[in-house]
């Protein structure tokens, strides 16, 4: 990539860019301006659409689209909800985001509000991150106090009134309509679709739920205009995109890189994570969350025809489930040899056990049956039939439930098994081997499989 | 350990602060309060007991069993009585990659309890939590709104050393 164009995280590293002084310094609030007092709410969703961006917390579902969808019936208040529950195992990219810079997020509210005419609009914030939710709520007060939050913002005549709701730990609540019930006061149970948010939402009134990131870069996309931002990137993968990356890499954090990035630059150059730790080599890689399907090394630097694999919706998926992946959320989760991916994925199904609502019995029992089997391979007690047990349940999972969990909690357990069927094998026959303390799997462990 | 009074009611500052969270939502739409005044009367009261949630039922005119039904299901409270400080600590993936298992291990020899005990003194409570949304700055815990990152065993042992000079 040529031109390292930041979007999202330029600013960041500023002193005190959480005050609205600082951040308007540095060009702050200009995207609302521009919005409130040049542009019509239906100029602003154009420009979005025009933009191409996907929504960021996952489903890469367009924005402007997603937009387009909200219902104005006469006389009923439509909402936009930010999705700021960010749980995803890998990501936290959304928690930096608004721990450094929570004025972009604000401008970004108030400019997709103006587009929706949304005149309350809430940040559902993970509870966890309290710390961060007042760091908000004190930037909320300081917008406020300089006009562009309350009645008749900057003249425009528009209200908007922000509210940051804490939630109370449940992964859940990312799910857009558990995150609604959440909102209202109630479990986080998905709702059955449709009806969608965006004819019956929040209080059974039209609304959008965003991601924090998808919002923050509409201050960007308003001053540029949508065209420049899809000039980023490369074909229906615009803009730029943040990743966490976390594992066994010399430098994990997040990074904003433009689209189109290939995979083993962004693993190996000094820029970004700068290799795997001294003395080990890259295993298995997470790219989008722990919900996408893992691949091993070979297979996320080169497609399965030998294409370098970049970091794009396209490429990532390219392949299917067969030999590709995901971008999903962005948590990407470098593995290197030391990692065990039975223990691994006994590790995550034991997240999606936890995590499942219990509404939909294929997930709620076939989480907690995958977990227990597992659990026996990992502690040297399974049996040969496991491993078809295994995909057999996470495929009677898998497009079986209300939401999209059963098949977050299916992807990681059958993609492993496909990609490193022999660990598993390794597990079952040699377990006092396997299960011996230190114990690495390689491909020379493979000649002592009987 | 917060003993479980008689008389179960916001301070003062609380009782103004639950108003003003009421009045974010629409009318008749209060419900969608509970949720920031179960982390107020949690942050009061150290835990939820069914007295507390009967208390904030009342508050915003809702039934107990909707307070309960939700309590349960959020694993940010407590259901049973908890030390001084609770240390929530991440088990998911990405941090053990990152050595989270081991530095677990460490903490619980170090406070000589498992998971979901109490320190005999009644200072810490254990609990095992699923990932905090900070994976690459892992492994982590959170004590109530902070985080603590990048653990390994020796700075386990300092903060424990701190919290136990702090006592």
């Amino acid at each position: 990539m040529a031109n390292n164009i930041k979007i999202l995280t330029k600013d960041i590293g500023t002193d005190g860019l959480e005050s609205i002084s600082v951040y308007k310094k540095l060009g702050g609030y200009l995207g609302v301006e521009k919005a409130l007092k040049k542009m019509s709410p239906d100029e602003v969703v154009e420009e979005v659409k025009k933009a191409g961006v996907r929504g960021r917390g996952g489903a890469g579902f367009p924005m402007g689209m997603k937009w387009g969808f909200l219902a104005k019936p006469e006389g009923v208040p439509r909402y936009l909800v930010c999705n700021a529950d960010e749980s995803e195992p890998g990501t936290f990219k959304d928690h930096y985001l608004m721990m450094k810079n929570p004025h972009l997020l604000i401008e970004g509210m108030i400019i997709s509000s103006f587009a929706l005419g949304a005149n309350k609009s809430f940040i559902y914030v993970r509870g966890e991150l309290m710390y961060v939710i007042h760091i908000l709520e004190k930037a909320i007060e300081e917008a406020k106090q300089a006009g562009y939050l309350g009645k008749n913002i900057l003249g425009s005549g528009f209200d908007l009134e922000l509210i940051v709701q804490p939630g109370g730990g449940a992964y859940i609540c990312g799910e857009e309509t558990a995150l609604l019930e959440s909102l209202e006061g109630k479990r986080g149970n998905p709702r059955n679709k449709p009806p969608f948010p965006a004819v019956k939402g929040l209080y059974q009134c039209p609304t959008v739920v965003n991601n924090v990131e998808s919002i923050a870069n509409t201050p960007w996309i308003i001053q540029n205009g949508g065209d420049s931002y899809a000039a980023i990137g490369i074909g229906r993968s615009t803009g730029t995109k943040l990743i966490s990356a976390s594992g066994n890499v010399k430098k994990p954090g997040v990074y904003e890189l433009e689209l189109g990035l290939p995979v083993e630059e962004f693993i190996y150059s000094d820029e970004y994570l700068g290799g795997i730790r001294d003395g080990h080599h890259l295993k298995a890689v997470v790219a989008g969350g722990s919900s996408v399907p893992i691949l091993p090394a070979e297979l996320i630097l080169k497609t399965a025809e030998g294409q370098p694999r970049l970091m794009t919706y396209e490429s990532l998926s390219e392949g299917g489930f067969v030999s590709g992946t995901m971008l999903g959320s962005g948590g990407f989760i470098a593995m290197d040899e030391t990692t065990c991916i039975v223990r691994n994925t006994w590790n995550f199904t034991r997240f999606y056990r936890h995590e499942s609502c219990g509404q939909c019995s294929p997930c709620r029992e076939g989480t907690g049956w995958m977990e227990k089997v597992l659990y026996r391979i990992e502690h040297g007690t399974g049996n040969e039939r496991d491993i078809d047990l295994l995909v057999d349940v996470a495929k009677r999972i898998e497009g079986n439930t209300i939401c999209p969990l059963g098949d977050a909690a299916a992807w990681p357990v059958g993609s492993a098994i496909r990609h490193f069927r022999d660990e598993f094998e390794w597990h079952i026959k040699h377990p006092a081997q396997a299960t011996a303390k230190g114990a690495i799997y390689s491909k020379s462990v493979i000649e002592t499989l009987a | 350990m917060p003993e479980l009074t008689e008389n179960i009611v916001f301070s003062k500052e609380r009782l103004e602060k639950v108003e003003e969270i009421i009045a974010r939502y629409p009318e008749g739409k209060q419900k969608s309060a509970l949720l920031p005044i179960l982390h107020l009367a949690q942050e009061q009261f150290g835990w939820l007991s069914s007295k507390t949630m009967d208390y904030v039922a009342g508050l915003l005119s809702i039934q107990p069993v909707e307070v309960y039904e939700v309590a349960t299901f959020y694993t940010m409270f407590h259901l049973k009585p908890v030390g001084k400080h609770v240390i929530e600590y991440c088990r998911t993936g990405p941090c053990c990659v990152m050595g989270g298992e081991e530095v677990y291990a460490h903490l619980r020899d170090k406070l000589n309890i498992e998971t979901g005990q109490t320190t005999e003194d009644g200072l810490i409570t254990l609990k095992e939590v699923e990932c905090l949304a900070a994976c690459g700055w892992g492994p982590c815990f959170q004590i109530r709104e902070k985080y603590f990152m990048h653990l390994d065993n020796q700075k386990v042992d300092e903060i424990i050393e701190d919290l136990r000079k702090t006592n």
